[in-house]
């Protein structure tokens, strides 16, 4: 692992520099990057490339010289990008694998004439115009959220150590994304908003103090703010993949419009001293466990490629109840009691929430049913303890979370005493900021073995 | 001739590289076993039924060629190339050879620039047309006999939203009308579109394993139904109407404009339409649609 790179991918710089000053201004950015690239002597640029858009899983390019005339779809008058560039074939196998034993759908690519997308052409011929550097070059889900993308990254990070390459990570991204629908007078562009600039001045700021973790957590904001390209997936990946700390030694060579879309070029070297602690405010992810278990068999294998730790004989595992979201079983019998996992509503086997989440993929708050959120965990809880040789009788103690009091407590409240007015288990009720899942209520419970007949 | 073209057809024409995969024609390199009979039999009547009209050109509208700046159109004479799909690689690398009318593409961005649209004329030889034109195009002609005019899939509904992305494809599809009854032209037109969208993010191992394909889910069901049974009773304008939300509640493909321009170049037709087949492709629903407005003159 040697150091970072985020650079644009419209093809302005590379075509046509001399059409604006601007974008002269870029492509300088990109020779003064090209010139640290090579005094940093890596093996191997790992890219990760926001113009390469994939559905099914995450595609890797293992064609070992991916060769062609490539015209982008939008700038077909800037001109034609002829490409020949050297693939890491062994890199990006291990790459694949390690995306696998993480819990994504992953695969490889490898075939004569696949369109390599626009951004990594732009980005392999204006940092390597030689074709000297192999490269590993992986697309951008579009379904991928932030705990699947920081997997992705995290799995760069893997196939890296693994493979003992010296690998500079290429985060091939806009930064405000708002394109203008109409022409332009190259020589007048502009990022598109005043807004959208101040934003990416700020994100800026913070990139050049080294303080890229805390850039990728401000993605969401910055993408209802800013409109970040992808809704800064890139910035995600790139943080995962060289280690989620602001500690880098950070250099902005230069910032600019490019249609529209802020553009920048950052190098980030890793730096024994953090810039500012860092505070993950939402959890981190090391294994992608996501809804994506359409086919039934084929996703339960590639969970499989995962190893499950040997249960204990005393660990209680239903699949009467929503699968855990950590390394954490159901319950477990410890003596007389039996303690039970905090339970959510989450349907077994579909993950679908009763009453619907509490927000979308992008954190946006939605209309919830918490009535319909504590029939499903009382539920769940009932089987869990069924499992466990218990029954909801059985409770003795009950610890539930909520994530808003004063919206949902008296319809949660209501919803419980159908169950445990008469059962008189002790409750505990506490607000928390936020739960694992999109859901709003949470219980935890201790009960008793069902007595014997 | 000038002043007497007209559309002899309107086709809806989803363009799943599945359908060609299944169909193994020469062009295109991987093999299949079988897969997606309904639609690709759909398509077989489509064609047997465009067949008993002649036309001179095919206009299509397609989703994967997607321009920031307005709509573009093919401007040179010809393109021949390889074809990979990025999505599905391998299921669709196809080779190409085809045709295009650029008189009429001109007088159609003319047109369409009339009405305030953005246009260009894509002139760069190199250029690799997209998949959604190729395959839409291959699966209502197989014979590739006919020129082509391949418009591009503006961003305006994700620049402007939904409302004005629809107005706009509307101006679109009014000023194709207008431009190929001006130039003489027997046009068949295409919109190159699935109805709902959402897809699955898996594939399994054999992708044409029919044990594997539905529906995503009963709402995107529910709104294909809803909107075929539209097409059968003439409704289009109500279809239009609905537009925004159809493409919200069912993530569909028409987010693209390619069936809004379709609709506004026939017209809005209130005779019913062919619905030849449906079918699901990895989770998305499509249906292969025909208007035909000879039969709306009788109807």
């Amino acid at each position: 692992m040697v150091a970072g790179l985020i650079v644009p991918g419209l093809p302005h710089p590379l075509l046509a520099p001399e059409q604006s000053p601007r974008w002269a201004e870029l492509r300088t950015a990109y020779d003064a990057a090209r010139t640290w690239l090579a005094a940093q002597q890596p093996d191997v640029l790992v890219l990760y490339s926001t113009q390469w858009p994939s559905v099914i899983g995450h595609q890797i390019q293992t064609h070992p010289r991916p060769k062609f005339a490539h015209v982008d779809q939008d700038w077909h008058a800037l001109g034609t990008m002829k490409y020949d560039f050297p693939v890491d074939v062994e890199l990006a196998n291990a790459l694949e694998a390690a995306a696998r034993k993480r819990g994504l759908h992953a695969r490889t690519v490898a075939y004569e004439g696949f369109p390599v997308d626009t951004g990594s052409v732009v980005a392999l011929s204006l940092l390597d115009p030689e074709s000297k550097l192999p490269c590993t070059i992986l697309s951008c889900n579009m379904y991928a959220d932030r705990g699947e993308t920081l997997v992705l990254g995290k799995a760069a990070r893997d196939a890296v150590q693994q493979t003992g390459r010296r690998a500079v990570f290429v985060a091939v991204t806009s930064l405000s994304a708002r394109m203008f629908p109409h022409p332009i007078e190259p020589a007048q562009d502009h990022v598109s908003s005043q807004k959208d600039d101040e934003w990416n001045r700020k994100l800026l700021e913070i990139l050049g103090e080294g303080r890229l973790e805390d850039a990728s957590q401000l993605m969401r904001t910055l993408t209802t703010q800013a409109n970040m390209d992808n809704k800064g997936k890139a910035f995600w990946w790139l943080a995962a993949a060289l280690g989620q700390t602001n500690a880098y030694q950070a250099k902005v060579y230069g910032y600019g419009p490019l249609w529209g879309t802020g553009a920048a070029v950052v190098s980030l070297v890793p730096a024994v001293r953090a810039a500012g602690d860092h505070e993950f405010d939402e959890e981190d992810v090391e294994v992608h466990r996501g809804e994506r278990s359409v086919l039934g068999g084929a996703a339960s294998t590639s969970a499989s490629a995962v190893t499950p730790a040997k249960p204990a004989t005393d660990r209680i595992e239903t699949s009467a109840a929503p699968r855990a979201v950590g390394a954490y079983p159901h319950a477990r019998k410890v003596g007389d009691l039996v303690y039970v996992s905090g339970m959510g509503p989450r349907q077994p086997g579909t993950d679908a929430i009763p009453g619907g989440p509490v927000r979308d993929a992008d954190g946006r708050p939605l209309p919830y049913d918490v009535r319909a959120q504590t029939h499903a965990v009382i539920a769940n809880v009932r089987a869990v303890l069924e499992s466990a040789g218990s029954s909801l009788d059985d409770v003795v103690d009950v610890s539930v979370f909520l994530i808003d009091m004063a919206r949902d407590f008296a319809a949660f409240n209501e919803v419980y005493g159908q169950y445990f007015a008469t059962i008189g288990a002790t409750r505990t009720t506490v607000e928390v900021r936020a739960l694992p899942t999109p859901i709003a209520v949470e219980l935890k419970v201790i009960a008793r073995p069902r007595p014997s007949p | 001739m000038a002043g007497s073209g007209r559309i002899i057809a309107g086709v809806l024409a989803p363009h799943p590289p599945h359908l060609v995969y299944a169909e193994n024609p020469p062009q295109n390199e991987p093999r299949a076993e079988c897969g997606w009979e309904e639609l690709r039999w759909a398509y077989e009547r489509c064609r047997r039924s465009i067949s008993t009209r002649d036309y001179d050109v095919i206009v299509v509208h397609s989703p994967h060629w997607k321009t920031q700046v307005g709509t573009h159109f093919l401007g040179c004479d010809r393109f021949a190339g390889l074809s990979v799909d990025p999505v599905f690689p391998n299921l669709f690398r196809y080779r190409y050879d085809l045709a295009v009318d650029v008189p009429l593409a001109e007088v159609i961005a003319a047109e369409a620039a009339k009405e305030g649209l953005p246009t260009s004329m894509m002139r760069n030889p190199d250029f690799r047309v997209d998949y959604g034109t190729i395959i839409a195009c291959h699966l209502v002609n197989p014979k590739w006999d006919k020129p082509i005019v391949a418009i591009s899939s503006a961003r305006s509904y994700y620049q402007f939203g939904n409302e004005v992305g629809d107005r706009q494809m509307i101006a679109l599809g009014q000023a194709t009308r207008r431009a190929i009854e001006a130039s003489g032209r027997r046009a068949l037109v295409l919109a190159s579109n699935s109805l709902s969208h959402r897809h699955f993010t898996e594939e399994p191992e054999l992708p044409e394993d029919m044990a594997h394909e539905h529906i995503y889910n009963h709402g995107q069901y529910l709104w294909d139904m809803h909107i075929l049974g539209r097409f059968r009773r003439g409704e289009t304008k109500l279809v239009v109407d609905e537009m925004p939300d159809f493409i919200e509640g069912s993530v569909s493909e028409a987010k693209e404009g390619s069936l809004t321009f379709l609709l506004a170049a026939l017209g809005f037709p209130t005779y019913p339409a062919e619905v030849h087949g449906y079918g699901t492709v990895i989770g998305t629903g499509n249906a292969v649609v025909e208007w035909d407005p000879a039969r709306g003159a009788s109807w």
